[in-house]
C-alpha cells in the first residue's frame, strides 16, 4: 500500500512529529495511525473538500486582490501539557511587562530615567503618538488582545519571534480551522483530548466589557472595520457575531461633544467600548492621517475624554517595535521582578554603538528586518541572498541603523504537510493568543500554527502565501469537565406521536384484535 | 444587547431580501417562459422575448431577440441587479456587509449559490438552463426558509422581509401589467400563472379556468397566496407597523392605503380598473421603499472628509 510518509525526509531542523526518520513523538501517536492507512487520493479528496467548505463558509483570505480559501493543511500541530504550560506562561508573562512599559512609557518613564531602555526607542519611534499621553485607560488596560509569534528552534526550545500588540490578527482561523478540522476528522478527535478553542469570543467579550468607562452600568461594544474589502474582514464579522455586538464601519459612528453614537434604525445610539480592528493611522481623520475615509472623526478626542474606550489603546505601536523586543527579557526582569519564561531569538540592535560594525561585517549569516516591516514585508535572509541585495541591504542599515535589526537565523521547525500526494516537511510558526481582562492574562489554548508552503522558507505569513493548521493543546488527563456517569435508569419519556403510515386501516384493526 | 441595528445594516437587510425575492421571480418567469416556448410551437421566439424583457423593464431593441439573448441578459449578466446573476451577486454583497446581522447559515447559503451558479452557469450552456433556474428557485426558498428558522422575530428580520414583500409585489405588478397594457406581448393565463408559482394553487381555488379577472383577482386579491399582491402588502405593512413609531407613517401610510383599496376592491369593475390599480401598486411601493430609507437609513451617499485648508 502507498505510505503518504514514503518521502519524508527530514529537514535540518526540529520535527515536530519525528524524533528520527521513522521514530514518531509520543503525543503525534495516534494521529500517524490515523493518518498513515489513508490512501494518497483519498487524502486529496479530503483536502479539497475543506477548501470547498471553506469557500462556501466565506472563510476566506485577499491574496494578490482574490478571495482564496482559507490554507488549513490535514495534519494538526500537537503541543502537550508541559509545552503549553510554558508557552502559556511565557506569554502572559511577555504581556504583562509589555502592559507595564506601556504604562511606563505614557506616564511616570520610570524604565527611561533608570537607563533600561534608551530614551531614542520612545522618541524616534514613529508609533509614539503624543495624543495617547495622559489617556488612562480604564482598569489601566492597554492591550486587550495580543498575539505573540513563537518558533521553535533547532534545539526544540520556543522562542518569541515578535510582539503583536496593535492590532493583531488571526484568532478566527483558529475557531475555523478547530471546525473544519472536527467534520473532516471526527474519529480523531473522539480519541483525544484537545482543549477547545470555542470559549474565545466570551472572553473578550468579558474583557471589553470590562474596560468601559468608569460608571457605565451596561456598556455596548462594538467591533469596527474598515469593511468587507480588508483582508480581515472575514475575523471582524465573525468576532462580531460570536460576540453578539455590532459591526460598524467607520460611517456607522459619529462624535459629538466627545461622546461616540452609532446610527441606527432608531436613533443615535451611545458606544461605550470600541473594539477597532484598524491601525492607528486610520482611526481618525482629525489626528493622524486626514485623508482616511474608514475612521471616525474625532474618536480620539472622545478617548481621551474618557467616554469610550479604545481596545487595543492607541499608541501601542511602541511596544510592538521590533527594536524594543530586544529589550523585552529586560523589562520583565525591571517591571515584574522575574526571568523570562520564554526567550528571545538571538538579536543585534545596529543603533546601538559597537553593534552595527558587527552586523555589516556578517550581514550574509543574519536576518536583517525593518523594525516597522509587517507581513514579512522587508525581510533579508543573509544566508540566501544574493550579493546585491546584500550590498543594498547594508547600505540601508548603515544609512539608518534605527531602522533595523538583525537575527540570527532560526531554522523553524518542520511538521508534515500535504504537497501534492505525499507528506513533506514544512516550516512552521506559532502565534498564541491572549486576551487581557485587567486582572487575568488569559491565553487561548493554541493558537494559530502557520505553515510556509513553499519548501525552505522561512517566511510563513499568510500574506505571503502561507497555509496553516490546526493546533491542539493535549489536556492533561481526562477531560477538565468530566461527562457525569451513566447511572443505568432511562427516565420515563413519552411515546412519540406518528402519523398514518400509509398502512390500510383494515389491518391496523387485525392487528389490535390480536 | 442588540436591540437595535445599524442603519447601514438595515439598508443590506432590505436590499438582501429584494434581490434573493428578484432573482427568483426573475427565475420563475423565465422557466414559464422557457417551457411555454417550447411546448407550443407556434409561438413566436421574437414575440414572447420581446414581452419577457417589457415585464422586466429591459430595452429590447430593434433587432430580432432569441431565447439565449434573453438569457444572457436576464439570467447570466452579473453586471446588472436586473438579472438572476446579478441580483445574488448584489444579495451576497450585502449579506456580507451585514455578516454579524444576518445568520451563518444564510450567508452560507448566498454565498455557496454564488460560487456554484457558474458550474450551473455552464452546464446551461449545454443542457439548457432548466438545472440553472432550479437552482436559483431552491436556493431563494432555502434563504428564506432559514431567515424564517435562523433569525430572531427582531427589526433585523422584519427587514428582510420587507424587502421581500416589496419586491414581491413589484414582479408580480409586473407579470399583470404586460398582460393587460400591452397585448402584443402578452403572456398566457397559464404562462402568467407558473411564472408567478401560482399554477397549482389557482388550480385548487378555481378548478383549471383561466380568464383576465379570475386571474388577475387571484394574483392581486387572494387572502392566503402568498405571492398575492394583497399577500405580499399586507405582509409589508405588519413589518413596518413593527418597525415604526409614528402614527401617520409615510412609509406605511402608502402601502396601507393601497392594502385597503384591495380589500375593498369592486370586483366586477376589476379588468376596467386594473390598468390604473397596477400603476398605483408600483408606485406606492416605490413610494414606500423611499420612505423607508428617508426614515431609517439617511446617511447615504459617499463618505466625504475634506482637509483642513482645503
Amino acid at each position: 500500500m502507498a505510505d503518504i510518509f514514503d518521502a519524508y525526509a527530514l529537514a535540518d531542523a526540529w520535527d515536530e512529529m519525528f524524533e528520527r526518520p521513522g521514530e514518531v513523538r509520543t503525543a503525534y501517536e495516534p494521529v500517524l495511525a490515523a493518518l498513515q492507512p489513508i490512501e494518497p487520493g483519498e487524502l486529496r479528496f479530503k483536502a479539497d473538500q475543506m477548501a470547498r467548505a471553506s469557500t462556501d463558509r466565506g472563510v476566506t483570505y485577499a491574496f494578490a486582490g482574490e478571495e482564496r480559501p482559507w490554507p488549513l493543511d490535514l495534519v494538526p500541530r500537537i503541543l502537550d501539557a508541559l509545552e503549553w504550560d510554558l508557552i502559556q506562561r511565557g506569554v502572559a508573562q511577555r504581556v504583562r511587562a509589555l502592559e507595564a512599559y506601556l504604562s511606563d512609557a505614557y506616564g511616570p518613564c520610570r524604565a527611561f530615567e533608570d537607563g533600561v531602555v534608551p530614551w531614542r526607542l520612545l522618541l524616534n519611534s514613529p508609533h509614539f503618538h503624543r495624543a495617547a499621553h495622559g489617556v488612562e485607560p480604564p482598569g489601566g488596560v492597554r492591550i486587550h488582545v495580543a498575539g505573540i509569534d513563537l518558533v521553535r528552534d533547532e534545539a526544540g526550545d520556543f522562542r518569541v519571534l515578535e510582539d503583536n500588540v496593535r492590532v493583531p490578527s488571526g484568532v478566527s482561523y483558529v475557531i475555523e480551522n478547530r471546525r473544519a478540522m472536527t467534520r473532516i476528522f471526527p474519529s480523531l478527535f473522539a480519541e483525544q483530548h484537545v482543549v477547545p478553542v470555542d470559549g474565545y469570543a466570551q472572553k473578550l467579550l468579558a474583557a471589553l466589557r470590562a474596560a468601559a468607562p468608569d460608571g457605565v452600568g451596561d456598556p455596548r461594544v462594538v467591533v469596527l472595520t474598515p469593511g468587507p474589502s480588508n483582508a480581515a474582514y472575514f475575523e471582524h464579522a465573525l468576532l462580531a457575531r460570536l460576540m453578539g455586538v455590532q459591526l460598524v464601519e467607520g460611517h456607522d459612528l459619529v462624535c459629538r461633544a466627545n461622546r461616540v453614537w452609532m446610527r441606527t434604525t432608531r436613533g443615535e445610539m451611545p458606544v461605550h467600548v470600541v473594539y477597532r480592528r484598524l491601525d492607528d493611522d486610520f482611526l481618525d481623520p482629525l489626528h493622524f492621517r486626514p485623508d482616511s475615509v474608514i475612521g471616525c472623526p474625532g474618536i480620539l478626542s472622545a478617548a481621551q475624554a474618557g467616554t469610550v474606550t479604545l481596545a487595543n489603546a492607541v499608541g501601542n505601536g511602541i511596544a510592538d517595535d521590533k527594536l524594543l523586543y530586544t529589550y523585552v527579557p529586560d523589562l520583565i526582569r525591571y517591571y515584574l521582578g522575574e526571568e523570562p519564561v520564554l526567550p528571545n531569538v538571538e538579536s543585534f540592535r545596529p543603533d546601538e554603538p559597537g553593534q552595527l560594525d558587527a552586523v555589516l561585517d556578517q550581514i550574509d549569516q543574519l536576518v536583517i528586518k525593518p523594525v516597522d516591516g509587517a507581513g514579512g514585508q522587508g525581510i533579508v535572509i543573509g544566508p540566501k541572498a544574493d550579493r546585491e541585495t546584500l550590498e543594498r541591504t547594508r547600505a540601508a542599515v548603515a544609512a539608518d541603523p534605527r531602522g533595523w535589526i538583525a537575527q540570527r537565523p532560526v531554522a523553524l521547525s518542520t511538521s508534515p504537510t500535504l504537497a501534492g500526494e505525499r507528506m513533506a516537511p514544512r516550516h512552521i510558526d506559532l502565534r498564541p493568543f491572549a486576551v487581557n481582562d485587567g486582572s487575568d492574562v488569559w491565553v487561548l489554548p493554541g493558537g494559530l500554527t502557520r505553515v510556509a508552503l513553499q519548501e525552505g522558507n522561512l517566511i510563513v505569513n499568510s500574506s505571503q502565501g502561507g497555509g496553516s493548521k490546526d493546533t491542539w493543546v493535549l489536556a492533561e488527563g481526562p477531560a477538565e469537565h468530566p461527562e457525569p456517569e451513566f447511572d443505568g435508569t432511562v427516565p420515563d419519556v413519552v411515546p412519540r406521536q406518528l402519523g398514518p403510515d400509509g398502512t390500510p386501516a383494515v389491518v391496523q384493526e387485525g392487528a389490535q384484535q390480536q | 444587547m442588540n436591540d437595535v441595528i445599524l442603519s447601514r445594516i438595515a439598508e443590506a437587510l432590505i436590499w438582501t431580501g429584494r434581490y434573493v425575492e428578484r432573482a427568483d421571480a426573475t427565475g420563475r418567469i423565465l422557466d414559464a417562459y422557457l417551457h411555454r416556448l417550447l411546448e407550443d410551437p407556434w409561438r413566436d421566439e421574437d414575440v414572447a422575448c420581446r414581452s419577457l424583457y417589457a415585464i422586466l423593464g429591459v430595452d429590447a431593441g430593434d433587432e430580432r431577440v432569441d431565447m439565449q439573448q434573453v438569457l444572457d441578459q436576464l439570467a447570466f449578466d452579473a453586471r446588472s441587479t436586473c438579472s438572476i446573476e446579478g441580483a445574488l451577486g448584489a444579495a451576497r454583497l450585502n449579506a456580507r456587509s451585514a455578516r454579524e446581522a444576518v445568520s451563518s447559515e444564510m450567508w452560507e447559503c448566498l454565498n455557496s449559490t454564488w460560487h456554484a451558479l457558474a458550474d450551473q452557469r455552464l452546464a446551461a450552456r449545454r443542457t439548457g438552463p432548466y438545472a440553472y433556474l432550479e437552482l436559483v428557485r431552491r436556493r431563494a426558498a432555502l434563504f428564506f426558509g432559514l431567515a424564517d428558522s435562523t433569525m430572531s422575530r427582531d427589526d433585523s428580520w422584519r427587514f428582510v422581509v420587507l424587502g421581500r414583500s416589496l419586491e414581491r409585489v413589484d414582479m408580480t405588478v409586473r407579470l399583470l401589467s404586460v398582460r393587460v397594457l400591452d397585448a402584443a406581448h402578452a403572456p398566457d393565463w397559464p404562462t402568467l400563472l407558473s411564472a408567478s408559482g401560482a399554477d397549482e394553487a389557482y388550480a385548487r381555488v378555481y378548478g383549471g379556468f383561466g380568464d383576465t379577472p379570475r386571474v388577475a383577482e387571484f394574483l392581486l386579491l387572494d387572502r392566503d397566496f402568498p405571492r398575492s399582491a394583497l399577500h405580499a402588502l399586507t405582509t409589508a405593512e405588519e413589518c413596518l407597523a413593527a418597525l415604526g413609531r409614528p402614527r401617520q407613517d409615510p412609509a406605511r401610510r402608502p402601502i396601507g392605503r393601497m392594502r385597503t383599496r384591495l380589500e375593498y376592491l369592486d370586483l366586477s369593475a376589476l379588468e376596467d380598473q386594473l390598468p390604473l390599480l397596477l400603476k398605483d401598486l408600483q408606485q406606492a411601493c416605490m413610494a414606500s421603499a423611499e420612505a423607508v430609507a428617508e426614515k431609517f437609513f439617511p446617511y447615504q451617499g459617499p463618505v466625504e472628509w475634506a482637509q483642513e485648508g482645503a
